[in-house]
């Protein structure tokens, strides 16, 4: 049971490339990528839980003695939430680009058509 | 490990393989949204409110929005290159 | 042929990068037991740095430098996409532009509901950047939000009104000057404490507004940026998909 929420993390992972790899269009496969990153997610605030830990957020109803769940792993995830954002930003202009250039979002006849 | 932990694993879990499966771009953004949002739903269990709310503004309004504008231009651009 | 040959492929490395994690998931530190030094790292945010959000006392001192590696990978992520989506919009003059703008098309409940909701909605963005060593939330946060008003001043089918006031520019400047008081706060570190983002302002009292150093300074570079990077990437898209229907 305790590993749980590695293995739902690992799901993820898996399920995601899966998508990756067998899309058909442009913008389904950038959002089976988001899956993909949503994994690490999971795994970087599943291995900083404590049982029974507050929020690391100190107030005078939670001083600062009592046991906290890991602050850096959450530190780590939260600038990742909104990076992943932009760089979907970046996929998803290339595959505008490449739409634009080849007149298809099937990444299997992007190679077919650059002659 | 609490139930609420447990219900949030299965519904993110059973969340992402939605995501993959569903093959329709304009659906499968909405249903990236409502994973994120299970996501976030996780992260509040997770004692993590930070990070909740960073997903929240991400999941509902950056992500999905990109997603379907993107999804317009493609579609206009076929229509423009059919009428050619 | 070929698409089924490279599934069945695809399906069994999968399986056995999905045995591997199994595997590697049993030898992590059982859930609910973890290993860091969480507590020390919470009372020495608390007691030195002044920061009640600790989330944020990482994100913008512990770990500054990683953040303006963020930071920086957000400013040029935005502004790649926003090159990308230029490249070939002068196909088109400014004329069939204005005919493509989709203004009778928003319904009325729609408009005002988006107009009504642009300011509260800034108020709130506003407040998440401000009170990120306060409580949860802080500059990427926030940030998204107040980008977020840029979508409804669209949904509010103002669109003519966004173009009065040049959102392009605008968020530009934004984006730039966000990363720029970044690294300016970096440099700071090192004229005034000796080491790039070391505090050099007074910390002040915790709970207070005005305390923590230069922690809130930092996550109101970031909101700006942010608000910048994620504003300019939706303002390319829009004017993309304005553009396209006059064809």
């Amino acid at each position: 049971m305790t590993v749980l929420p590695y293995l739902v993390a690992g799901w993820l992972l898996v399920v995601g490339l899966w998508g990756v790899i067998t899309s058909r269009q442009l913008v389904h496969q950038v959002v089976c990528l988001t899956v993909v990153q949503s994994s690490t997610y999971v795994l970087l605030l599943a291995v900083g839980y404590r049982t029974g830990g507050y929020a690391p957020i100190v107030s005078s109803s939670v001083p600062p003695s009592s046991p906290f769940v890991d602050p850096i792993v959450q530190a780590l995830a939260l600038t990742d939430v909104v990076v992943e954002a932009t760089v979907v930003a970046v996929l998803l202009a290339l595959t505008v680009q490449a739409h634009k250039r080849f007149g298809t979002a099937d990444p299997d006849r992007l190679g077919e058509l650059s002659g | 490990m609490t139930v609420l932990h447990v219900v949030a694993l299965a519904v993110v879990a059973v969340g992402g393989t939605t995501v993959v499966l569903v093959r329709d771009p304009v659906r499968q953004a909405l249903a990236a949204s409502v994973f994120g949002l299970a996501l976030a739903l996780l992260f509040f269990a997770f004692q993590a409110p930070d990070v909740a709310i960073s997903q929240i503004v991400v999941a509902t309004v950056a992500v999905p929005v990109m997603i379907l504008l993107t999804l317009t231009k493609l579609r206009r651009d076929e229509d423009e290159e059919r009428r050619r | 042929m070929r698409v089924r040959r490279r599934s069945a492929i695809a399906l069994l490395a999968l399986a056995a990068l999905a045995a591997a994690v199994a595997w590697a998931a049993t030898e992590l530190t059982p859930f609910g037991t973890p290993s860091g030094p969480a507590d020390a790292v919470v009372r020495t945010l608390v007691h030195e740095r002044h920061a009640a959000n600790t989330v944020n006392g990482v994100t913008y001192d512990l770990r500054g430098l990683d953040t303006l590696g963020e930071e920086l990978i957000l400013f040029v992520a935005a502004l790649g996409s926003a090159v990308l989506l230029r490249h070939g919009r002068g196909e088109r003059d400014a004329g069939e532009r204005a005919e493509a703008r989709p203004s009778g098309r928003t319904a009325d409940a729609l408009r005002a509901a988006g107009a009504a909701l642009v300011g509260p909605l800034v108020v709130l963005g506003v407040y998440v950047v401000v009170h990120g060593h306060l409580s949860p939330g802080g500059g990427f946060q926030g940030g998204v939000i107040l980008a977020a008003g840029l979508l409804l001043v669209y949904a509010a089918g103002q669109v003519a009104m966004l173009e009065r006031v040049e959102p392009r520019a605008l968020v530009e400047v934004a984006e730039a000057s966000g990363a720029l008081a970044f690294a300016l706060v970096a440099i700071g570190g090192l004229v005034f404490a000796g080491a790039a983002l070391a505090n050099f302002l007074p910390f002040g009292t915790t709970g207070n507004l005005l305390s923590a150093g230069t922690i809130p300074v930092l996550s109101v570079a970031v909101g700006v940026e942010v608000t910048g990077a994620v504003a300019l990437i939706l303002t390319e898209l829009l004017d993309q998909t304005l553009l396209a229907g006059s064809a």
